[in-house]
C-alpha cells in the first residue's frame, strides 16, 4: 500500500455538518408535533412540500454551479432552512406561496452569494421576509388554534396546499397581532374576552413555544452552538417587556413571559439567532448580536406594523454581523498585555 | 495543593496510549547502517569533522556546531562512516539534506569520556557548555537548542523551572515511561538544571492520566524542592505556552520569550540526556521512541540509536505494511508523514505511529464553512480560526496578521473539530510561508527601489555634469570665435603651432 502524504492533524474528532444539521432537525420535531396538534396538519404539509422544492432548487442551483449535487446536498443544509421557513409560514399556505419563499430562500439568498457559508443572510428569513411583504394577506392568514376553533384535517390540508382556491380556511388574527392592535382594555380583560388567548401567551402558541425551547436546551446539551445568543436575546427581549409593561395596562406592550412564548420567539432565539453563519462570530459578538434581536424583536412587536418582528430584527443584525465581528475580536493568548499600553 | 490555572479551549481526543504502554524500555539494537543528518535540530546545520572512511567510535564527536544556535553531532556506535551525502530525511517536505552514514560494525566501542561526579561544584556557564558539546537539543518534538535556552540574559531572573512532563499528544508515550522508569535520572536533571538557573520553584507538569509516571516522580523527588504538578489532561496542556499558563496562569507575550516571564521550560527527556552528559560526560546519541498504531503488531517504547532507520525500528514492533496507511513522525495532532520508511530516528522523534485507514481514515472532501465556532471554542490561542480561513482563503495577509495568525501553534484543534473537516492548519501553514516569503519579497524589492533611486541620481547628476561641461567647453569656444573673428585674439592656428613647439622643447630639455 502507498504511503499516503497529508498534513497534520491525522486525527478528526466525531462532529461532522451533516450531524450538526441532523440534530438541528431533530431537535424541531416537538415543536413541529405541537404546531400540529394545536394547529393541525397545516405545519406538517407545509414541510414536506417545503422540503421537496427545497431539494430541487438545491439540486438545480448547484448543476448551475458545476458542483455536485450530491455531495452538497449530504450536508442538509437546504433541507433546515426550508423545514425553518416552513414552521414560520401560517399553515394551510397555497404551493405557490411556499415555493416564492423556498426559491428565494435558497436561489437569492444562498446560491446567488456562494452557497452555504457564504451568504451574509440567513436563507429562511430572506425567503419568510419576501413573502410577507410581497404577500402579506396569506402571509397574515394564521388558522385558529384548537380550541379556539375549527381544525382542519389532512384532506383539507391538502387541498388548501394544491387547490387553495376550494380550500375555505378560517383565520383569526394572532395573539401579537391583538395586543399590538389592544388600546382600550387592560390586559387582564383582554385575557379574559379573548379565546386566542391562553394561560401565559397565546393559546397553543405558548406550548409551541415550550417545545422549540425545549429543543433548543437539547442542542446547547449537544454543544451545538453556545448559549451566548440566545440567552442574549430571550434577556434582552425580557427586559424591554418589563420596561414597557406599564402595570397591564391598555397601552402595555405585553408581559415578558407573553413576548417569550409567542410568536417565533424560542424558534427564533434558538434556531435562527443561533445560525453561525450570518451571525457574530466570537462569544462577546454573539452576546451583542442575541442582545440587540431581542431589543429590536420587541421594538417591531409593539410598535411595528408586522405580525412578527424576528425575521426583521434577524436580518437588521445580519448587516451588523461583520461589524460586531471588528470590534469583539477576543484577546488572543500573549496580548493580554497590549490592553494595558 | 498548587493552583491550576486553565487555558482557553482545548480538546479530548482518544488517547490511545495503552497500546504502547505494556511493556519496558526496550533497546532496538544496532542496524547494520546509521544516518545521520547534520540538523535535527533548530537553528544552522551542524559541520562536519570526520572523512568518508575513517573509522568513528561511539559518542565520538562527528559534526561541530556552527553558530550559537546550533548544537554538534556524535557517532551514536562505533564503525566506518560511508558516505556524507543527501539522503532522504525526517521532515515534512520530504526533501533530501545532507547526513553522515555510518556503516556499524557491532563492537559498541565507546570513546573515552567522563562525567563529573560533583556537579555542583562546577560553574553553570561550564555546565551549559558541557550541555552544548553533548548536542542535546529540545527533546519534546521542537529540537531547539538546549544550551541555548539555558542561556538567560545575565539580568534576567528565572522564578520558575518547569519540567514538561505533559506528553498530550495521543499515542505517544515515550516520557511516560520514562518518568516511570527512569524518574530519578529526571530528577537528577533537574537538579542540574536548578543549579544552572537558580529559579526559585522548580515544577514538573505532568497530566493527570500518567498516575504511574506521577508517583515515581514523587518518589525520586522525596526531599527535594522539586514539585509534581498533575492536572486534568487536555490537548494541547503539553505546549509550552499551554503549560507555562496552566502552571503560572502568565501568558508568555506574542513574540517573546518563556524567559521574558522568568520562566524555563525543558522537556523531561532532555533533563534525562542533561544528566547523562554531566554524570557520565555521554553525549546525546540516542533517545526513546514510541512506536505504535494498528499498523504494527506489538507496539512499544524503544530506546534507538539516533540515524536508526524507521523501517528498522518498525521491524521490532512487527510491522504489517500491507495495513498502514500512512507513516507518521509525531503524534496524530502534530505529527508529518513521511515519504517512506527508510528515513532515519533524529533527536526530535517521539514516536512513529504507523495507523490503519480504520484507524486513521483518509480525510473526506471538506465541506463549506459553516462558521459554528467550534474551532474558536478549540483554539487554545484565543483565536478565531473561521475568520483566519476566511482571510486565508482571500489571501488577506493585513487581516491575518490582526488577527494573530502568527501566535497560531499549529496544534491542529481547530481541524479535528471541524464538523466540514476543513484542513485548516494547512491553510494556516500555508498563509504564514506567504506573508514570510512576500515580507522577504517586500524587503528585496524595497533594496532594489532604494538602488534604483541612487542609481537614477547618479545618472542624472553624472548628465547634469557632462551638460555643464559641455555647455562651459562651448561658451569657451564661442569666446575664442568671437575673439578670432574681430581680429583681436591670436590666429588659433598660430597658437596651436606654438604649443605643439613648447611641448616638444619641454620634452626635450627633460
Amino acid at each position: 500500500m502507498a504511503l499516503m502524504r497529508i498534513t497534520s492533524p491525522h486525527a478528526h474528532g466525531p462532529m461532522s455538518t451533516t450531524r450538526v444539521m441532523q440534530n438541528v432537525l431533530l431537535a424541531l420535531i416537538p415543536g413541529v408535533i405541537v404546531l400540529t396538534h394545536f394547529f393541525g396538519f397545516g405545519t406538517l404539509v407545509n414541510i414536506i412540500w417545503g422540503c421537496a422544492l427545497a431539494v430541487a432548487f438545491e439540486t438545480l442551483a448547484l448543476l448551475l454551479r458545476g458542483r455536485p449535487p450530491l455531495f452538497y446536498l449530504k450536508d442538509l443544509s437546504a433541507i433546515v432552512t426550508a423545514t425553518l421557513l416552513c414552521i414560520a409560514l401560517p399553515p394551510y399556505s397555497p404551493w405557490w406561496l411556499i415555493a416564492v419563499g423556498i426559491a428565494s430562500a435558497i436561489l437569492i439568498a444562498k446560491h446567488f452569494y456562494g452557497g452555504l457559508g457564504y451568504n451574509p443572510f440567513n436563507p429562511a428569513m430572506v425567503g419568510y421576509v419576501v413573502l410577507l411583504i410581497s404577500f402579506p394577506l396569506q402571509m397574515t392568514a394564521w388558522s385558529p388554534p384548537r380550541g379556539a376553533g375549527e381544525v382542519p384535517g389532512l384532506i383539507e390540508a391538502l387541498q388548501a396546499l394544491f387547490v387553495p382556491a376550494s380550500f375555505d380556511g378560517i383565520t383569526m388574527a394572532t395573539p401579537l397581532d391583538i395586543l399590538r392592535q389592544n388600546n382600550s382594555l387592560l390586559i387582564k380583560d383582554l385575557w379574559q374576552q379573548t379565546p386566542q388567548f391562553g394561560r401565559w401567551g397565546g393559546m397553543g402558541w405558548e406550548w409551541a413555544n415550550i417545545a422549540f425551547l425545549a429543543g433548543g436546551v437539547w442542542l446547547l446539551y449537544q454543544r451545538i452552538f453556545t448559549w451566548h445568543a440566545p440567552v442574549a436575546m430571550l434577556v434582552s427581549l425580557g427586559l424591554m417587556a418589563s420596561l414597557f409593561y406599564d402595570g397591564g395596562s391598555s397601552a402595555s406592550g405585553g408581559s415578558p413571559l407573553f413576548h417569550w412564548l409567542s410568536g417565533a420567539t424560542m424558534l427564533g432565539a434558538f434556531f435562527i439567532v443561533t445560525d453561525p453563519v450570518t451571525s457574530a462570530v466570537s462569544l462577546r459578538g454573539r452576546l451583542i448580536y442575541g442582545a440587540l434581536i431581542g431589543v429590536l424583536v420587541y421594538l417591531i412587536r409593539v410598535w411595528g406594523n408586522y405580525p412578527d418582528a424576528v425575521a426583521f430584527a434577524v436580518l437588521i443584525m445580519n448587516f451588523a454581523a461583520p461589524f460586531i465581528d471588528y470590534y469583539t475580536q477576543p484577546t488572543s493568548y500573549g496580548h493580554s498585555s497590549e490592553e494595558g499600553k | 495543593m498548587r493552583k491550576i490555572f486553565g487555558f482557553h479551549g482545548g480538546i479530548h481526543p482518544p488517547e490511545n496510549k495503552h497500546q504502547s504502554m505494556a511493556g519496558v524500555i526496550e533497546l532496538a539494537g544496532i542496524p547494520a547502517q546509521l544516518t545521520l543528518p547534520l540538523s535535527q535540530h533548530i537553528g544552522a546545520p551542524a559541520s562536519v569533522v570526520v572523512a568518508v572512511g575513517e573509522r568513528v567510535l561511539k559518542g565520538q564527536l562527528i559534526a561541530q556546531a556552527k553558530g550559537f544556535v546550533s548544537v554538534p553531532l556524535h557517532a551514536p556506535t562505533s564503525g566506518i562512516v560511508s558516505a556524507i551525502e543527501d539522503r532522504l530525511i525526517a521532515h515534512p517536505s520530504g526533501l533530501t539534506a545532507p547526513c553522515i552514514v555510518i556503516d556499524t560494525d557491532g563492537k559498541d566501542e565507546w570513546v573515552e569520556h567522563v562525567g563529573t561526579a560533583d556537579f555542583e561544584s562546577l560553574e553553570p556557564a561550564e555546565l551549559i557548555n558541557c550541555i552544548r558539546e553533548a548536542g542535546i537539543a529540545g527533546m519534546g518534538g521542537a529540537g531547539f537548542p538546549s544550551a541555548v535556552k539555558l542561556s538567560v540574559k545575565p539580568d534576567t531572573k528565572i522564578t520558575t523551572l518547569i519540567l514538561n512532563g505533559t506528553e498530550c499528544e495521543p499515542y505517544i508515550t515515550a516520557d511516560d515511561i520514562l518518568m516511570r522508569e527512569r524518574a530519578d535520572q529526571i530528577i537528577r536533571g533537574a537538579n542540574i538544571l536548578s543549579h544552572i538557573l537558580k529559579p526559585d520553584e522548580v515544577l514538573i507538569g505532568v497530566e493527570d492520566n500518567k498516575p504511574e509516571g506521577i508517583t515515581a516522580l514523587r518518589a525520586a523527588a522525596q526531599g527535594s524542592n522539586i514539585e509534581i504538578v498533575s492536572f486534568p489532561t487536555k490537548y494541547p496542556s503539553g505546549g509550552e505556552k499551554q503549560l507555562i499558563e496552566i502552571l503560572t496562569g502568565k501568558q508568555v507575550p506574542s513574540g517573546g520569550l518563556p524567559s521574558d516571564l522568568g520562566i524555563v521550560c525543558q522537556n523531561v527527556g532532555t533533563a534525562v540526556a542533561i544528566a547523562n552528559a554531566i554524570d557520565k560526560g555521554e553525549p546525546l546519541i540516542s533517545r526513546i521512541t514510541t512506536v505504535t498504531g494498528k499498523g504494527v503488531s506489538t507496539p512499544g517504547n524503544f530506546e534507538v540509536l539516533l540515524g536508526t532507520p524507521m523501517s528498522f525500528l518498525l521491524e521490532r514492533a512487527a510491522y504489517q505494511s500491507e495495513i498502514n496507511n500512512r507513516l507518521i513522525m509525531g503524534g496524530p495532532m502534530m505529527g508529518f508523514t513521511t515519504p517512506d520508511a527508510d528515513v532515519p530516528i533524529v533527536k526530535t522523534t517521539n514516536c512513529i505511529l504507523a495507523p490503519t485507514e480504520d484507524e486513521l481514515p483518509t480525510p473526506p472532501p471538506a465541506q463549506a464553512c459553516i462558521r459554528c465556532g467550534l474551532c474558536a471554542e478549540a483554539c487554545p490561542a484565543t483565536l478565531l480560526p473561521q475568520q483566519l480561513f476566511w482571510f486565508s482563503q482571500g489571501k488577506e495577509f493585513e487581516k491575518l496578521e490582526a488577527h494573530n495568525l502568527f501566535d497560531c501553534i499549529e496544534c491542529g484543534a481547530c481541524s479535528w473539530v471541524c464538523p466540514s473537516n476543513i484542513p485548516l492548519v494547512q491553510y494556516y501553514r500555508n498563509s504564514k510561508a506567504e506573508i514570510i516569503q512576500t515580507r522577504q519579497e517586500n524587503e528585496k524589492s524595497e533594496q532594489s527601489r532604494v538602488r534604483f533611486e541612487a542609481r537614477e541620481q547618479r545618472l542624472i547628476k553624472q548628465a547634469a555634469e557632462r551638460e555643464e561641461k559641455r555647455a562651459a567647453r562651448k561658451k569657451a569656444a564661442e569666446e575664442r570665435a568671437k575673439q578670432a573673428a574681430s581680429g583681436e585674439g591670436e590666429d588659433p592656428i598660430q597658437a596651436a603651432i606654438e604649443r605643439a613647439k613648447a611641448k616638444k622643447a619641454a620634452q626635450e630639455n627633460a
